[in-house]
């Protein structure tokens, strides 16, 4: 680990020489790049370089629905878990709660589908959101770079979806991925009739980027938080309207009916005070978020403390089919350098405002906007193999971002304007990125794959609904900028309707049992399973290991 | 290139990160630093976190934790470092230990919310007060921004609310993540996150033109009008969809 530098500007002196080089080729770098890759190029390059496609570091499901599939081992792992709790322990018949609708996850998706399923005849009284941390702590609330939304007269939704059908290899489910980009720019206006501020141009249209694998501008940002301003004004619609929540109560199981299988609420867990509550429900919303925090093979990652594949574990047990469990979005620019930031995300904005990447000798060697994937593969390419990455101090290599190019390209205060959020975290550590290039390299971003639905947010379990990135199939193998928040928005949007349609048809006869968990622990019996983890982990383990060694568990 | 060589690289990869994906291994630290949890004292690594140092001392969170990366507001530290009587208040994810810190992370901001519908509501200057009459308590001291880890001009945009400037509450409170440092250090007891929370929203739908473009293209969308571009792309068969993606690129867009 670090050796004591002299920082000059938060840099240590060698890395300032690289900076140097990347200072001398700025100016003849502005409106040139390199070409874009042919998607016969994008393939090889993934099969060299991509995290998902190198062998080791994933296997087979050997149980429930998808046996079979490929999944990365951390992944596998959760998926082929045992439940916390032992069903004889549990009291099913005094529920804590009697509710219509259920929603697991507080992000974008969860909130919106609350103020949905209001919107269509569920009072607020008979809705209850629960929450493993608080309300709106998510992925949502750290989604930077935009919004996807074809509403220019040059773009049509149909663009928006060969885009992004592209970006995903082909591979996303078309009547979803259909509805995705077919109710954007609805949402995009649901979001400013309830107040969401997106950045405007002096006549009043929206200001509107390209993204990584978009081919028209269709990005709208909140500056640089833009899922920060989105979630916390539906937060504020959410409880002016006085929908009821729960904080710090996450979901370990869910419960089923079980004369039909069908899911019918959930078991929560009180984090403060450790014990359980029975939630009945006519009809659950999943909306847990993806699972950054498994460090799928050794990455960093972007996302949040919770995102732990929780809901996807539960709901796997409980016999929802998932799909795409073998791709993992990693985002080409998470911060390398400094230490304290390691992972966290950089905004493609970044690229779509100007800012190139530069290997070490202030060389361009990449199309800035490739998607994700092809990327953050480019970006490993040059370290790896070319050998041309930045060594930084804690052993890690990375790529410059030249961010002064913004300026350059967009005009002078075009970076403070737009990117407050960015300046801030590197000012915060003594690198001012209006003067200074950023050093990145690629980070666990996004979960792919998931819970399969139509594009209702139907599951293949009656009573089960699921929205946002605990979902797959919209984004196939691979998700392009601006298609995250959206979905949440989207399918949070579409599922609140068609729950409070399904509540509406509901006869109240539904009966709550563990059956399913008695069902798996036999399933994991048979499959032969040795030594499961226990989950949903809920959180990732991050304790030093002197202290972890020494720990004596008393109450 | 072997296949052995990208399990190598992905090795590499895996090895260089261990410090933020599997905790900190003492071994690997040259620098220490000590720090004062809730009066404790700890040796922690001198470049953590405050949040790393406080999970390096055996800390596991389940408040004061969140996005781990300055944009949802739950790590609320406030500290003294020895030898000054300053009190700093920061975001423990975004903030490097130093030697002789004393700290406490905040786990809740204690406030009441206004309930209100924004569409019903007219765009007079008056409603600040309406709902948050505290407000006028305000006696310009300055602590609110003194205390904010986002480095806003929050008695500024509280003077805006008073004045009923919207557009000035929402241009100075756009970065606010909503932490409650303000509001718990604030001797007027004003809640100023819930106020700029209101104002910017007034703006936002009261303030502002409806947006041309968005409002056209959803009615263009109700009447139909991709239809047909759509049923063409879901009948295509793989070759031909993937010969039109190629031919849109082409037109791509950039700057």
């Amino acid at each position: 680990m670090a050796k004591k530098y002299t920082l000059i500007n938060g840099y240590p002196e060698y890395m300032r020489e690289s900076i140097k080089l990347v200072e001398k080729t700025r100016n003849k770098r502005v409106g040139k790049l390199p070409k874009p890759m042919t998607l016969e190029e994008r393939d090889e390059l993934l099969n060299l370089c991509h995290p998902d496609y190198a062998p080791g570091g994933k296997r087979k499901i050997s149980v429930g629905v998808n046996q079979g599939d490929i999944a990365p081992n951390e992944v596998a792992d959760l998926l082929e878990s045992k439940p916390l709790v032992d069903s004889k322990d549990i009291d099913l018949t005094k529920p804590d709660f009697e509710t219509d609708l259920l929603i697991i996850g507080g992000g974008l998706a969860g909130t919106s589908a609350a103020l949905l399923a209001n919107d269509n005849g569920i009072p607020a009284e008979k809705i209850l959101l629960v929450n493993k941390l608080r309300h709106g702590d998510s992925n949502s609330i750290m989604a930077q770079g935009g919004t996807q939304a074809a509403d220019r007269p040059n773009d049509s939704p149909a663009i928006h979806f060969i885009d992004a059908l592209g970006g995903g290899h082909f591979t996303n489910k078309p009547e979803v991925l259909k509805a995705l980009v077919e109710e954007a720019p609805l949402s995009i206006k649901w979001l400013c009739d309830l107040g969401v501020l997106f950045d405007r141009e002096p006549d009043g249209s929206f200001t509107e980027l390209s993204g990584g694998g978009t081919s028209r501008k269709r990005m709208h940002a909140c500056r640089d938080y833009t899922g920060m301003e989105e979630l916390r004004v539906i937060r504020d619609e959410f409880r002016s309207r006085n929908i009821p929540f729960l904080e710090f109560y996450p979901a370990i199981e869910l419960l089923t009916d079980p004369e039909n299988g069908k899911v019918t609420g959930a078991l929560l867990w009180g984090l403060e005070t450790k014990e359980y509550m029975v939630v009945k429900a006519k009809a659950t919303i999943m909306a847990t978020g993806g699972f950054g925090r498994l460090h799928i093979r050794g990455f960093p990652t972007t996302n949040h403390y919770g995102a732990t594949y929780d809901g996807a574990v539960i709901a796997y047990r409980a016999g929802a089919k998932l799909r795409d469990t073998d791709t993992v979005q990693y985002h080409p620019t998470g911060a390398a350098y400094p230490q304290q930031i390691i992972g966290l995300l950089l905004t493609e904005k970044l690229r779509t405002s100007g800012a190139q990447p530069l290997n070490k000798k202030g060389e361009s060697f990449v199309y800035p906007l490739e998607p994700r994937d092809v990327e953050a593969s480019a970006f490993i390419r040059e370290c790896y193999i070319n050998d041309n990455g930045v060594s930084t101090p804690s052993g890690m290599k990375g790529i410059w971002l030249d961010t002064p190019m913004i300026d350059l390209v967009k005009g002078k205060g075009a970076t403070a304007k737009s990117f407050p959020g960015m300046i801030r975290m590197f000012n915060r550590f003594g690198i001012d990125m209006t003067k200074d290039p950023v050093l990145v390299f690629p980070t666990l971003h996004y979960q792919n794959g998931g819970i399969e639905t139509d594009p209702g947010g139907k599951t293949n379990i009656p009573g089960l609904f699921v929205a946002g990135e605990v979902s797959g199939g919209v984004h196939g193998k691979n998700r392009l900028m601006g298609n995250s928040t959206l979905d949440c928005i989207v399918f949070g949007r579409i599922s609140g309707v068609e729950a409070a349609q399904y509540i509406k048809s509901c006869k109240g006869k539904d009966k709550l049992s563990l059956n399913h968990i008695d069902n798996w622990n036999q399933q994991l019996i048979n499959a032969k399973i040795k030594s499961p983890l226990k989950a949903p982990i809920l959180f990732p383990e991050y304790r030093g290991k002197a202290v972890l060694a020494r720990m004596i568990d008393i109450f | 290139m072997a296949k052995q060589e990208h399990q190598n690289i992905m090795d590499k990869i895996a090895s260089a990160n261990k410090s933020v994906t599997t905790g900190v291994d003492e071994k690997d630290i040259e620098h220490w630093v000590t720090i004062y949890i809730m009066g404790d004292e700890y040796k922690v690594p001198a470049d953590l976190t405050i949040m790393q140092a406080m999970e390096f001392a055996g800390f596991k969170f389940t408040r004061s934790c969140g996005c781990r990366a300055g944009f949802c507001g739950a790590c609320s530290t406030v500290y003294r470092l020895k030898n000054d009587y300053k009190l700093q208040t920061d975001m423990a994810c975004q903030t490097r230990v130093q030697d002789g810190m004393f700290l406490v992370q905040i786990p809740f901001a204690p406030a009441d919310k206004a309930a209100y519908l924004i569409n019903e509501e007219t765009y007079q200057p008056n409603i600040f007060i309406k709902y948050y009459p505290e407000i006028a308590r305000c006696v310009s001291c300055n602590t609110c921004t003194k205390a904010c880890p986002q480095d806003l001009q929050v008695m500024d945009y509280i003077q805006a609310a008073l004045r009923g400037d919207f557009a000035r509450v929402a241009e100075l409170s756009f970065d606010c993540i909503q932490c409650g440092l303000c509001a718990i250090r604030c001797p007027a007891e004003i809640v100023h996150y819930h106020v700029a929370q209101l104002g910017r929203r007034m703006y936002s739908v009261h303030g502002l033109k409806k947006e041309e473009n968005v409002e056209n293209r959803v009615k263009e969308i109700e009447k139909g009008k991709f239809n047909q571009d759509f049923k063409k792309f879901l009948d295509m068969d793989e070759q031909e969809i993937k010969q039109a993606y190629r031919d849109q690129q082409k037109s791509k867009e950039v700057y």
